[in-house]
């Protein structure tokens, strides 16, 4: 259902944008936003990806990111531009693991059909022509599906180490050497069928954790908005034009509108109006700035448009700063080992010696190093790590989806496994605690007719205030009322014509608070009163993390009164005025007291802290930064999440170790048979599938685990 | 034993063909936006020609 239209005249080479449309619902939508932009000339095809709510276009070069984004909106549907999504870099190694996994499937079922006539009894020259064919599809399977161990085999023991994935490729490379000499020499047992399906229940675990990573990623991505990637820039005959942020240099000045945020740091020149710096600071209180002050890169100019000469930009600026604190942040906890890598540490050389002292034993014995070789490949097979490699990744692939289905998106299964481990809790304010965007909290003072008005006026605005009474008033399922020439002021409102009455809705003439907001009717006028509210369940959500045994407190780069107002509120102990660095410190002192630290917060300025703490989440409203550093994201408005997700972790931890008990109770009674060579091929193939069908079957019970 | 010589090549070709279909629709990005697709089956473009 592409929508193409009829290409004219040379050929042009098409760009492509992608768009974020986040209220994309149902067929019909889909139908709308295709068949909407199709007819346009320029632009070439669109196509809705419902899945990631995007949105791709392709079309000639004359069309800007901004003007195709003004099309979805005029077409009912907000639209952010999406960034090339840093976190996307790896997904075509879930690609090519999934390729593996349907090669190695296909070869277990037809050596699987060959064996089982073998084990039926098949003998003389059709056994020999079965393993011959086994062979045949066998060894180009291991080759294809086999290569993620055995490189990374190779590499573990290129450093001299050694990792799950060396005794499964010895495992794997001997079973096939042996099974090869065996049908070459007419022998009875060839166990390409074991090592095979090794293969393939071990890549389904691999698999099962690539897509895990994939899917948290596509849905932070589908989060990720464009923050101001250029600015407005003055030329020297006196004329602007727009200049990419790379681009921007110290000394050049731009012009920042009423609504935009800054690309680089910088100076006002001229001009005086309000900045949002919540994503720097914390601070929600909007910092009035005029001619000479200081002006950062990510804050947003609310009210009038200004100058700034460029003082730092790209690398030099502030936001590259705390870029930087974050790197060496997150350094610290890429020193984490996940549990199946730890186990692996004892587990590998186990094997190893395990099957080692078997070979040793039966040539001291005298069995020929032909029997004494088939003894020690037994070991090698039985032993299949099954519940290292299949059920932990089933085990948070299965609870990861439980909480994805609950607006909980966590990035992998090693943040899981700290999850659990947490037992203390820090948040921001700003965004973290409260919502983060001021919103109106007197609306029933006004009469319906007010509602229809202010809301027709808050529609055409994107001021953060305006923003706020739109979606309060859009919860109370108000219908805009139908005005004429709507205009907007700057740093005063807008006015606009309703019936013949003009109507406003702006800046109070009396109060200084820069969250109030002044609508009139005519001559009448009523002030609505907005408030950056807590969420809705907070205190119950810091209640409940308290009885799982995780006390909280506050740590915002806010100042001490607002700081205090929340912190009573909620009965929590707090930290204000923390600089992104004091935040990092703070993280380092509990730690080094035996804290695991869960970070909750959302800024800029915390995510050098979400990177140094044992763990993190931030809400889905927070900056591009908040949620890369983060190990977690949840989408919805209540706090809940954060308890749900360390108590999903900690069920899913129990359910990791009882596969671990299951899989060593497994191994205790099944290697006494491969020590005394009493594991034939058709042994091995049925221990094998039913150890990884207990396991994943156990992890499957976590399917329920985030009701 | 004749039997075999045709069943068993029939079996290993079907697998080849349904290993190859999907290579194909891995690689066609079929596997992209299966809720869309689910969806998609309800618009309704009568006014296309």
């Amino acid at each position: 259902m592409n929508a193409l239209a009829p290409i004219t005249g040379e050929q042009v080479p098409a760009a492509v944008s992608r768009f974020v449309v986040p209220a994309i619902r149902c067929a019909g939508c889909i139908a709308k936003i295709e068949n909407g932009l199709s007819g346009k000339p320029g632009i070439l095809s669109s196509r809705v990806n419902f899945s990631t709510k995007q949105v791709a276009i392709s079309h000639l070069p004359e069309w800007g990111d901004d003007q195709l984004r003004r099309e979805i909106e005029a077409l009912g549907f907000e639209a952010q531009v999406l960034a090339d999504n840093p976190l996307a870099e790896e997904r075509g190694s879930t690609d090519r693991l999934i390729r593996a996994l349907a090669v190695a499937g296909f070869g277990m079922m037809n050596i699987m059909l060959l064996s089982v006539s073998v084990w039926s009894g098949a003998a003389g020259v059709t056994r020999d022509l079965f393993h011959w064919l086994s062979a045949l599809i066998a060894i180009p399977v291991i080759a294809y599906s086999g290569r993620p161990f055995f490189a990374s085999a190779a590499m573990a023991l290129r450093y001299g180490r050694t990792n799950m994935d060396v005794p499964i490729s010895i495992g794997i490379l001997l079973a096939t050497g042996l099974s090869l000499y065996e049908t070459a020499t007419g022998g009875s047992h060839a166990y390409f069928d074991g090592a095979v399906m090794l293969l393939f229940f071990l890549l389904a675990g691999r698999v099962l954790d690539g897509m895990m990573r994939d899917r948290a990623r596509e849905g932070i991505g589908a989060l990720l908005r464009q923050t101001a990637t250029g600015a407005m820039v003055f030329t020297e005959d006196g004329s602007t034009r727009w200049m990419a942020a790379r681009d921007l240099r110290p000394g050049m000045k731009m012009m920042v509108a009423a609504g935009e945020s800054l690309a680089a740091d910088g100076v006002i020149e001229s001009g005086s109006s309000h900045f949002d710096c919540a994503l720097m600071t914390g601070e929600s209180e909007a910092q009035p700035a005029g001619k000479g002050d200081r002006a950062l890169a990510g804050t947003l100019n609310l009210s009038a448009p200004v100058v700034v000469r460029v003082t730092a930009s790209g690398e030099d600026t502030s936001i590259a700063d705390i870029a930087r604190l974050m790197d060496e942040a997150g350094q610290r906890r890429s020193l984490y080992v996940r549990i199946a890598d730890r186990a692996a540490r004892f587990y590998a050389p186990a094997v190893h010696s395990l099957a080692l002292l078997a070979f040793g034993y039966w040539m001291l014995a005298g069995a020929g190093w032909h029997q004494s070789l088939l003894i020690a490949v037994a070991v090698l097979i039985i032993t299949c790590p099954c519940a290292l490699g299949l059920a932990v990744p089933a085990a948070q692939v299965v609870a990861s989806g439980a909480l994805l289905r609950k607006g909980v998106m966590v990035k992998d299964g090693s943040a899981l496994e700290r999850l659990a481990e947490a037992d203390h809790v820090l948040f921001d304010k700003t965004g973290t605690l409260t919502l983060g965007h001021p919103r109106p909290v007197n609306l029933d003072t006004l009469s319906p007719t007010q509602k229809q008005i202010a809301l027709a006026l808050a529609q055409a605005s994107r001021h953060p205030v305006s923003k706020g009474i739109r979606t309060g008033l859009l919860a109370l399922a108000i219908e805009p009322a139908t005005l004429e020439d709507i205009r907007e002021q700057p740093g005063q409102g807008m006015t606009a014509r309703w019936n013949g009455v003009s109507v406003a809705l702006g800046r109070p003439e009396k109060s200084e608070d820069h969250l109030s907001c002044q609508l009139t009717v005519g001559p009448d006028s009523v002030i609505l009163q907005l408030h950056d509210e807590i969420r809705p369940d907070a205190a119950e959500a810091i209640a409940t993390l308290r009885a799982l045994g995780l006390p909280a407190s506050i740590l915002s780069g806010d100042n001490i009164a607002s700081v205090s107002k929340v912190a009573r509120a909620l009965g929590l102990t707090g930290q204000a005025s923390a600089s992104p660095q004091d935040k990092v410190d703070a993280i380092t002192r509990l730690t080094a007291g035996g804290h695991r630290v869960l970070m909750v917060g959302d800024g800029l300025n915390d995510g050098p802290a979400l990177a140094a703490a044992h763990v993190s989440i931030a809400p889905g409203s927070a900056s591009d930064v908040g949620q890369q550093a983060a190990d977690a994201v949840f989408t919805s408005e209540s706090l809940m999440p954060v308890a749900l997700a360390i108590r999903v972790a900690r069920r899913t931890g129990r359910i990791v170790h009882q596969n671990f008990a299951l899989a060593i109770g497994y191994n205790i009674c099944a290697v006494p048979l491969a020590l005394t060579g009493m594991v034939t091929p058709l042994v091995a193939a049925i221990a094998m599938s039913l150890s990884s069908l207990i396991v994943v079957g156990n992890a499957l019970r976590l399917n329920g685990a985030a009701r | 034993m004749s039997g075999l010589a045709i069943l068993i090549p029939v079996a290993l070709l079907m697998g080849l063909l349904g290993l190859a279909v999907f290579f194909w629709a891995m690689r066609h990005d079929q596997f992209e936006d299966l809720d869309g697709a689910a969806q998609r089956i309800l618009i309704e473009d009568e006014d296309r020609p």
